[in-house]
């Protein structure tokens, strides 16, 4: 019985394996936390689809294997004396799958539909530092006044409102990359369906079944297409990443950018250095209400969260997939120098002497306990999270309950301002740059969910952003995160995230990198 | 008058005939068994359902004591690397602990506490502090706790959380499976029985409600009425009666047309009186399977409301809780998912055993 | 009968259009809407893509475009996934959840009915036992720890299958998400069939045939399990209702593009017209079964008429 079962599964896999001539293809199966919502580069926010888009499109500038900035569409660029004129030379070799050549219409046909209130674009706001972007989007100026102009073929001009010198960075985010004009206009909503979507990256698209996988293969047109070494690339979903990892043990996936966390040592002893950890440009942290008694006061958040062990956080709860964080701004960004909470270096149980110091000396105590609830959206490192806080509170006193819900009733609370003490969320880089976080402190900015405000933080970043000179804006960038976060706790950090992936030993060119991204044009599988 | 001696002598006899089952006596026995442990154990317990033992994440059950002898040198390693302070050496004399430490600044008495703090080590004193304060010589004992069920994620013992999960989970399983068989034999059997127009409407809102998005239905509980332990049972049991009275409904349209039935009505027996005397009592079989297949998927369905914000919270939980977070930690800690499971079928197998017990001794035919 | 059909199927528009109104002003209650996400979106931004979907208008004038819509068979675009209409969705997901899904009702019909009439013939006897202990352990065990032991079990150990995937409903990918979405209705079935076949052999007529010399056989099948068989009908109905419409656990672990996790997904995304393509089709689906179950009713017991 088992024999004949088994024969037949074997001839079964053989037929697979033989049909399609998958002998001579180089295939990757890539694990992607879920589905794509969308394959139009501008209507897309997370990460599983910027995956996608890195290897379908190329905007003018690139990153490699290691994220570092790459020349991309455009093969080089100039920046005017005052910082305010980008020049593009596109690459005269650039070309749709169709064989048509991606000019530089195609760019401002681009970035002018990303701005278009009509695209809706959720990450607009990447080309908010171009002339009338932000005006453009809230609809008040026609999308044909964007500061964009295509001065021939293959040159073309960003005008920006203020020198930024993140810009470059910011033009690494799918939302910036081209479409062709001619295809969008052809099809309307229909241009991304396999065998209508133009793209001009390394690969094209060639088949996508919801909930089942997104198939590319190699574009013949790309201008490197000869050191493209994978004929197809597979995106398979992966929302259960516990099945997930089973896949990748059955082999069915070469790699998966997520794992059960907790299940790291067991993961390690059987895989070894095919998991990967390291640290990302992401901070987990929790917001107090600074609008209400008694969390407007500096002094009682600081306490609290000098009492949190975030050591212990970090290795038992993330079991080291996450570092202890001081900074809202995480290690990483070249130039920046974070600065950390003033009880960085104290040892966890002088913390909490000051801690319940602090406490007694605002009246809290036995007879008054301070009471506080920590809302999160449900999942079950968060769960373990707060349930760890809450014990880690409780020896001083403080009375700690726990609200949990799902996502959207979570984060819809937070931007309704609703009813909480201390809400769990997080940030992860759009870009390479502290700027990126530390707006988030800016008085009424959208995710700023304490709503914290304070005019000399206010001040700093406005300076920095006027500032031409790198090292000086940096500088600046770093008060600014001294006022608003080592001593006010706009957002009080915990943890600052790392990534943790599975890759196969079979694939080659994977490279560690704080952003977590990894070209597939850049991997092979041996 | 009458009628109480005959609802006696009734409910004498099924329990009588109850009572010479073994495996329902077992079956309740067990139950009973289970309730009181998951009532009474956890005072009894070794460790605190919520107390987090830092050094102890995810440690297998054992019915040894821990530390294990190989855990101690990297818990005191870091005991002390907490307190500033660098382990010169450390040897073992009974349960106690001798350690050499060492420190670029003078060592203050008081880091002891880094020692005690750990979950293994208590009773910690400095026994000689050399001049100059630089290395020092302490003390400490060795505490042993057992984790019978090994921990969880955090470092909880699972023999307590298992057992307290239990309370919450016996409660909504009988409770809100209760809620739903009353509830369904009631509307079903009246549906059933009554039949035409009125079966006809009383079906089509059953359809509805089956139809309607329950999510939706929980979190809109949620939000009007905030977290509450009494909205949970409202939540369940009004999705569970549903199938319910489809299968009572479909047991009385057949019941309606049997001669017992027509005989009764024939006789002038009043629509109410058929129902209870006579098809109720003969739906029983049927609906007491069906309760004992409900109570798990009562049990599971509160796993899903936590996970919305309505069902247990932390530090709390209950089995179908402690399952699915044990189902994701398979197969690396499989003991997270191998107690609460044991516990939940047992419990259920033994809810089997009683429930064909109960129907065999209300069978109407079989008096 | 085709009379009682075409008035149920009569009543059934009124019920389906109950059905929509409801869910579409429930669904609105709940907070937070499409677009609420961890990283919140810019406020002009956020009221761009509104508009772009209505979702500015007020709730009636959205209800009334609703069902303008579907009297069109228009299901409208999905939120969460601006690639696809809601009816693509549902086209590219609902064959393979009924395909699964059938395959696995028939054989839990199938095997379970055959198994509780066994255990009912060998009343507390081994069979018996052997399959009430099966059928309480499968109805018992959720199906979040059936899948992933399977997957251990089968795909990884053994490897006689593969862990997941659905490689355009390959046989070797379909076993798994099959068996695993049979075993807790064969688990019921057996136990339902079980325990009316007991019931349905102690009754008069069973043992007045039984006097009169007919066969075991034929009193077993001709009689017995008629009338036995009215509980199993009633639960297959909502059963294969649920069945073929689909399960989240079983398609996310397995990794099957079926519809089933659409029911949690849509509304976890505040995706509503996603939410309400799924409602239709429960809905559906649930009024469908439902007339086949009284139908059949008749059929196994003529004594059941409708008129």
């Amino acid at each position: 019985m088992t024999l004949t079962l088994k024969s037949i599964l074997l001839s079964t896999s053989l037929l697979i394996a033989t049909s399609g001539g998958a002998f001579a293809e180089m295939v990757l199966n890539r694990g992607n936390t879920g589905d794509p919502e969308s394959l139009d580069p501008h209507k897309v926010s997370t990460v599983q689809e910027a995956n996608i888009m890195r290897d379908l499109f190329y905007g003018l500038v690139m990153q490699d294997a290691k994220a570092e900035l790459i020349p991309g569409a455009a093969e080089s660029w100039t920046v005017s004396e005052d910082g305010k004129t980008y020049t593009f030379k596109l690459r005269a070799d650039g070309k749709w799958s169709d064989g048509s050549p991606v000019t530089a219409e195609d760019f401002v046909f681009s970035f002018q539909r990303v701005v278009d209130p009509a695209t809706a674009a959720e990450y607009a706001y990447m080309l908010a530092p171009v002339v009338n972007a932000e005006a453009i989007t809230a609809g008040e100026t026609p999308k044909e006044e964007l500061g964009v102009k295509a001065i021939d073929a293959t040159t073309f001009e960003v005008t920006l409102n203020a020198p930024t010198p993140y810009f470059l960075e910011m033009l690494t985010h799918q939302a910036t990359y081209p479409v062709s004009r001619a295809n969008v206009e052809a099809l309307g909503a229909e241009f991304t369906k396999p065998g209508n979507l133009l793209s001009n990256g390394p690969f094209v698209l060639a088949a996508f079944t919801p909930n089942d996988h997104l198939e590319l293969r190699k574009n013949a047109e790309f201008f490197e297409a000869d050191q493209v070494k994978l004929d197809v690339v597979n995106y398979f979903p992966t929302e259960d990443r516990s099945a997930a990892m089973k896949r990748f043990e059955g082999g069915e996936l070469h790699m998966n950018d997520d794992f059960p966390t907790e299940q790291l040592a067991d993961m390690t002893a059987k895989f070894g250095d095919q998991v990967k950890v390291g640290p990302y440009l992401g901070t987990y942290y929790y917001v107090f209400k600074l609008t209400e008694a008694p969390w407007d006061n500096a002094e009682l958040r600081n306490a609290i969260s000098m009492a949190i062990d975030r050591d212990y956080l970090a290795e038992e709860v993330w079991q080291n997939t996450m570092i202890p964080a001081y900074s809202f701004v995480p290690p990483g960004i070249e130039g920046y120098q974070a600065r950390l909470a003033s009880y960085a270096d104290m040892p966890q149980i002088d913390r909490e002497d000051k801690a319940v110091e602090i406490l007694t000396k605002l009246g809290y105590g036995p007879d008054n306990p301070l009471k506080l609830q920590i809302s999160f959206n449900t999942s079950e490192n968060h769960n373990n999270t707060a349930v760890a806080i809450q014990e880690q509170l409780k020896p001083l006193g403080i009375e700690v309950s726990l609200f949990n819900a799902d996502s959207v009733t979570h984060f819809a609370m937070l931007e309704a301002k609703g009813d909480f003490d201390l809400a769990r969320t997080g940030w992860i880089a759009d870009y390479k740059d502290p700027e990126n976080f530390l707006a988030l402190c800016k008085t009424g900015t959208g995710n700023n969910h304490g709503d914290y405000s304070n005019p000399a933080f206010d001040d700093l970043m406005a300076k920095a952003a006027s500032s031409t000179d790198p090292a000086a804006r940096m500088g600046l960038l770093s008060d600014a995160e001294q006022i608003a976060v080592a001593e006010e706790l706009c957002v009080m950090p915990l943890l600052h995230y790392g990534y943790h992936s599975v890759v196969s030993d079979k694939v080659a060119g994977w490279e560690a990198n704080v952003m977590d991204i990894h070209p597939t044009r850049f991997l092979s599988v041996e | 008058m009458t009628v109480a001696e005959r609802g006696r002598s009734l409910w004498a006899d099924a329990w009588a005939r109850l009572r010479a089952n073994k495996a329902a006596m077992i079956g309740i026995a067990y139950l009973l068994l289970v309730a009181l442990l998951c009532v009474l154990g956890p005072f009894l317990t070794p460790n605190s359902f919520s107390t987090i033992h830092k050094n102890y994440t995810r440690v297998a059950p054992s019915l040894s004591p821990y530390p294990t002898p190989e855990m101690i040198e990297p818990a005191l390693a870091d005991a002390i690397k907490r307190g500033r302070l660098d382990l010169a050496g450390w040897e073992q004399e009974g349960d106690r602990l001798i350690l050499s430490v060492t420190s670029t600044r003078e060592i203050d008495e008081r880091v002891t506490r880094y020692v005690d703090r750990s979950d293994m080590f208590e009773n910690t004193r400095v026994t000689e502090l050399a001049p100059g304060g630089m290395t020092a010589k302490m003390e400490t004992e060795v505490e042993l706790k057992y984790f019978f069920f090994g921990t969880d994620s955090t470092g909880r013992d699972l023999l307590t959380r298992t057992l307290i999960a239990g309370r919450v989970s016996l409660a909504i399983g009988l409770l809100a499976g209760l809620v739903a068989v009353v509830i369904g034999v009631a509307y079903g059997a009246v549906a059933g029985f009554i039949g035409g127009k009125i079966d006809e409407v009383m079906m089509r809102i059953v359809d509805i409600l089956y139809s309607l998005p329950f999510i939706f239905f929980v979190i809109m509980l949620v939000v009007f009425f905030g977290r509450n332990f009494v909205l949970m049972f409202i939540a369940v049991g009004a999705v569970m009666w549903l199938d319910m009275a489809r299968i009572v409904r479909g047991q009385t349209l057949a019941l309606r047309r049997q001669e017992f039935v027509q005989a009764a009505e024939a006789l002038g027996v009043g629509r109410v009186g058929i129902l209870i005397r006579h098809i109720v009592p003969n739906l029983l079989g049927p609906v007491v399977i069906y309760m004992t297949l409900l109570v798990p998927q009562v049990i599971i369905l509160e796993s899903f409301l936590s996970y919305l914000g309505l069902g247990v919270q932390e530090p709390m939980s209950s089995w179908g809780v402690l399952i699915s977070q044990g189902a994701k930690n398979m197969p690396g800690a499989n003991w997270m998912l191998f107690f609460p499971a044991f516990l939940l079928i047992s419990t259920l197998f033994a809810l089997n055993f009683i429930g064909d017990g109960l129907r065999d001794a209300l069978d109407p035919k079989d008096r | 009968m085709a009379r009682f059909v075409f008035r149920r199927l009569m009543i059934a528009i009124p019920t389906l259009f109950l059905i929509v109104s409801i869910s579409f002003f429930l669904m609105r209650v709940a907070p937070g809407g499409p677009f609420d996400q961890e990283k919140k979106l810019n406020p002009v931004i956020k009221a761009n893509l509104e508009r772009l979907y209505q979702l500015d208008l007020p709730l009636w004038q959205q209800y009334l475009a609703y069902l303008k819509g579907l009297a069109r068979g228009d299901f409208g675009p999905s939120f969460s996934r601006p690639e696809f209409t809601v009816a693509e969705i549902l086209q590219s997901g609902l064959p393979v959840s009924i395909q699964l899904g059938a395959l696995a009702l028939a054989l839990a019909l199938v095997v379970g009915t055959l198994l509780g009439v066994i255990a009912a013939l060998n009343q507390n006897r081994l069979a018996d036992y052997a399959v009430i202990a099966t059928a309480t352990a499968g109805s018992t065990i959720p199906t979040f720890v059936i899948a992933p032991l399977f997957q251990l079990s089968f795909a990884l150990s053994l490897k006689w299958f593969p862990v997941g995937g659905w490689n355009d409903g390959a046989f070797v990918n379909q076993v798994g998400p099959v068996l695993t979405l049979m075993l807790p209705q064969l688990a019921v079935v057996a136990r339902l069939m079980r325990g009316s076949m007991i019931e349905a052999m102690r009754s008069h007529h069973i043992r007045t045939a039984r006097a009169l010399g007919l066969s075991d056989g034929s009193v077993i099948f001709r009689h017995a399990l008629r009338g036995a068989v009215v509980p199993v009908i009633s639960y297959a109905g909502p059963a294969a209702a649920a069945l073929l419409t689909g399960s989240i656990i079983v398609e996310t672990v397995f990794g099957i593009p079926g519809i089933g996790r659409y029911f949690v997904d849509a509304a976890l995304n505040r995706d509503y017209t996603l939410v309400m393509g799924t409602v239709i089709v429960v809905a559906v689906f649930t009024i469908f079964f439902n007339l086949i179950c009284d139908v059949l009713y008749a059929v196994v017991d003529p004594r059941v008429r409708y008129d």
